[in-house]
């Protein structure tokens, strides 16, 4: 298929491989016959939406069902071993050996309990390929390949000791551990921020270049996949939509449902300006100093100012301080120094203290729609309470005015108003949590991230819904993310903020162009294009050395 | 670690606190029973005077709440008072018996401690097979029966039917440590069997619970065997349910004991608690309960400071 590797040996060949989930006490279909076949060295980007069955045809090429999963029909075939017909034991001898896994939240695939080197060797060790003080001085090696500072002593660290970049590259150097013929990688840059995620991607496409090691690279983001792949899968609900390679995927894709996936990021909302008549901001957070409980500083005085239906996006890394200013303008969290006024009249620093009607300014979406909302709660409840406690209303009034609020959301209100949140799709639950929002009828609401744990084609969905919301009523919105292409999208004004410090602000169309903050710029240029080239480019013009979390001090 | 100690401190504060509304709770308890010690010895044959007389003579026309600071007062120095039945002091009463009541408690928990870890362990490793069925319900029976009655199974068929061992467990000063294994082993046996289940079935649920964890997952498709998987992934993040469920176990082993002592005529504390309370003998009850609640403080604290040192993050902060 891809001219590259026409003449490459053949690794792994999946045919008609169909795989079932145990779900309401039957076994539904969940891969409905894909193949796949890939040669030495090739890496293949697996790409599509959430539930489309990547992650888990991922695991079936090492041979392994996950609990409640089974593979009913198809072959796989590794290297001329047959994985659906060997035993256990001969699929276990693979893992680790030769098919290693990289998986998604690093964080979370590091055992707590284990020093990192430690959990690096136990594969070598196991497989009596290598004495442990010999895997010890591989893994360092590894480390110092893969750009780790400290590759000498970072590796006798507990993993919660150590960043989330820097875990996924020594998760990474751990599937190396044994230099398997392929890696599963598994969405590994997904949970990281634009910065982290280039050092990361630089070094697994350089590593799986210096050992000539196949892939399957899974992900949803299509830049990055570009980055990575050289032939690219497009999945849908768990069967195959087409395959090409990279460049010709890029140019040309065939298929209805591809095409769509490319034309995502063109939603465009047209860039409003602040009032000339001198009229005062909705909300002005003024020198706001914060800290948590016996902690240090964690905002140092943070200004800026949300006019009446305007939205403000607040970008910046993990850590940089969005969500604990969105906590000081909801009371959360008092300031230590510092004043948020609403309409020119200053808010008290705890919620406890603010009257019903200043509460009401201030309403927040989650990110996390799945955790936002009590899943025992019925829906018509949880829009109710906020309708019921700020507006007053009861009875067939409530009913009605909840009734309104799912018209407004776009869902049904016959079909949804006596459901349960997790009978619904992360989607509906984040319009769930919108709604919720719009109950309290407020002028300013905080968005918190509330694309990323989305699919582009259903956040791009919400971010059209807020946008009409915003039109019909004129809300002002604070749109806290790491999305920068969100911020092209839909942002009036942007704060870019960096160690709990404002670091530029100003109007949308000014912000995207030259002359740049240099951290602005470092965000800006961070951010994966669809370009195939693009990763070298950037590695070019930075050095390799001075990308990640070098180039953000 | 200097973070820990004074976390220690603190909780031994906390648990000195605790131990002083657990003395006033029980000596007013104790004020609250019907008649008092003077009645109660002298029995149906007394007439007011004698009650009163008796009465002074034991200072208890003195009021409640000074009575409870001396006896507070006493208490703090190791001196309970004298029993009101015998004359003799209550710590020497108590301490032979409490000696023997901790020794059948250790000999308990250093064999069913290691053995409902292993069992547990196990039943995680080959859950919902015959074996985790099998262990499950054998352990189910044991404590869903009251411990007297496993006491007079163990003594039908381990000492009058096949005479292994003795049916009564009363000691003798000279004995051998051979002899005292031999003669506490049924009443040991018995607590055994009625802590297992409960310290194996959290261990099992504590590992199970984890096996869902991305790192367990990732250890499996690592290659590592299952056996391995449990042992090195799973058990050292289990470990803080486990040891609290130990913990309290412990506590039992040494406060819950009163009705296998009693079965087994095995002279620990339970059996002098029980005698007390039918004698209306005050100060070794308080002294009793006092115990009682200084053991399950000093176990929980035990416990809580081992859940902290088998928490990487907390044994090695950033």
């Amino acid at each position: 298929m891809n001219d590259k590797f026409k003449n490459a040996e053949v690794l792994l060949e999946i045919k008609d491989l169909k795989i079932e989930g145990y779900s309401d006490e039957t076994w539904v279909p969940i891969i409905k016959g894909v193949d796949l076949t890939l040669h030495r060295g090739e890496v293949l980007g697996l790409i599509g939406e959430s539930g489309a069955g990547k992650s888990t045809i991922g695991a079936a090429a090492m041979g392994y069902a996950r609990d409640g999963t089974r593979i009913s029909n198809g072959s796989i075939e590794f290297d001329g071993m047959e994985l659906t017909t060997a035993s256990e034991s001969e699929r276990r001898a693979l893992r680790g050996s030769r098919i290693a896994y990289v998986a998604q939240s690093a964080a979370a695939s590091f055992n707590p309990s284990h020093k990192i080197i430690d959990q690096h060797t136990e594969a070598p060790v196991h497989y009596r390929i290598k004495k442990r003080m010999e895997a010890q001085e591989d893994a360092m090696e590894l480390y110092e390949r893969l750009r780790l500072p400290n590759p000498k002593e970072i590796g006798f660290r507990y993993p919660h000791q150590v960043s989330g970049g820097q875990l996924q590259r020594a998760m990474t150097a751990m599937a190396m551990s044994c230099r398997p013929d392929l890696i599963i990688f598994d969405e590994p840059t997904t949970a990281l921020d634009v910065t982290t995620q280039i050092e990361v991607l630089a070094a697994i496409r350089d590593i799986v270049d210096q050992f000539n090691t196949a892939a399957i690279y899974i992900t949803h983001d299509l830049a990055v996949v570009a980055q990575m792949a050289d032939t690219i899968k497009v999945l849908l609900k768990g069967e195959e939509v087409e395959q090409a390679p990279t460049q010709v995927m890029l140019d040309n894709p065939q298929e209805d449902y591809t095409k769509s996936l490319w034309a995502v990021r063109s939603f465009n909302s047209p860039q409003r300006h602040r009032p000339t008549d001198g009229s005062e901001p909705l909300i002005s957070v003024q020198h706001v100093d914060a800290a948590y409980t016996g902690g240090v500083k964690v905002l140092d005085d943070v200004s800026f100012d949300i006019y009446p239906g305007m939205t403000v996006a607040v970008v910046g890394e993990s850590g940089s301080g969005k969500s604990t200013t969105a906590r000081c303008i909801t009371g959360l969290l008092p300031p230590m120094s510092g004043q948020i006024l609403c309409k020119g009249e200053p808010l008290p620093p705890r919620y406890k203290d603010r009257t019903r009607d200043q509460l009401r300014q201030a309403q927040m979406i989650y990110q996390m729609a799945d955790t936002a909302l009590n899943p025992k709660v019925r829906i018509s409840e949880i829009i109710g309470r906020p309708a019921q406690f700020y507006g007053g209303l009861h009875g067939p009034a409530l009913k009605q005015r909840v009734d309104e609020l799912l018209d407004l959301i776009e869902l049904e209100p016959s079909k949804y108003y006596s459901r349960y949140p997790p009978e619904l799709s992360g989607g509906q639950k984040q319009r769930i949590g919108i709604a919720r929002a719009l109950a309290a009828e407020p002028e300013f609401i905080i968005c918190d991230e509330v694309t990323s744990a989305l699919d582009q084609l259903v956040a791009e969905g919400i971010l059209k819904l807020l946008d009409r919301l915003q039109n019909e009523f004129g809300l002002a919105y604070m749109f806290i993310t790491h999305d920068l292409a969100t911020v092209r999208s839909i942002a009036d004004e942007v704060v870019v903020m960096q160690h709990g410090k404002v670091v530029e602000q100003g109007p949308k169309d000014e912000m995207f162009t030259p002359p740049h903050h240099p951290y602005t710029d470092l965000l800006l240029s961070s951010v994966p294009e669809m370009d195939p080239e693009w990763l070298t480019t950037v590695l070019e013009e930075r050095g390799v050395d001075n990308i990640g979390e070098a180039a953000g001090n | 670690m200097g973070d820990l100690t004074r976390l220690v401190f603190k909780r031994l504060g906390l648990g000195l606190l605790t131990i002083l509304v657990v003395s006033v709770l029980i000596f007013f308890a104790v004020e609250l029973l019907p008649g008092d010690i003077a009645e109660a010895v002298l029995g149906q044959g007394a007439t007011e005077e004698t009650v009163a007389a008796m009465r002074e003579q034991l200072g208890l026309d003195r009021p409640a709440p000074v009575r409870y600071l001396e006896w507070l007062g006493g208490a703090a120095t190791g001196d309970f008072g004298v029993s009101l039945v015998s004359g003799e002091r209550v710590s020497e009463a108590i301490s032979d018996r409490f000696v023997n009541t901790l020794f059948l408690a250790s000999y308990a928990a250093v064999i069913a401690v290691p053995i409902s870890i292993m069992l547990g362990v196990f039943t995680a490793l080959y859950r919902n097979t015959i074996f985790d069925r099998v262990a499950n319900v054998m352990t189910l029976t044991t404590i869903s029966s009251p411990e007297f009655f496993l006491g007079y199974i163990l003594i039908l068929f381990l000492a009058v039917r096949t005479t292994m061992f003795p049916a009564i467990s009363s000691l003798s000063g000279d004995m051998s440590l051979l002899d005292l294994l031999e003669r506490t082993f049924l009443p040991m046996l018995t607590l055994v069997l009625v802590v297992t289940a409960h310290m194996m079935r959290m261990t099992r649920a504590a590992i199970i619970n984890l096996l869902a964890s991305p790192y367990i997952e990732m250890a499996r498709l690592k290659g590592t065997p299952p056996w391995k998987v449990i042992v090195k992934h799973a058990l050292p993040n289990a470990w803080a349910p486990i040891i609290n469920v130990v913990a309290l176990n412990l506590a039992y082993l040494i406060t819950g004991v009163v009705l296998v002592e009693v079965v087994f005529v095995y002279p620990g504390i339970g059996q002098l608690l029980v005698d007390a309370v039918a004698k209306r003998d005050f100060p070794i009850v308080q002294a009793c309960c006092m115990i009682f609640a200084a053991t399950f403080i000093l176990l929980n604290l035990a416990a809580d400071v081992g859940a902290i040192l088998t928490n990487p993050r907390l044994r090695h902060p950033k």
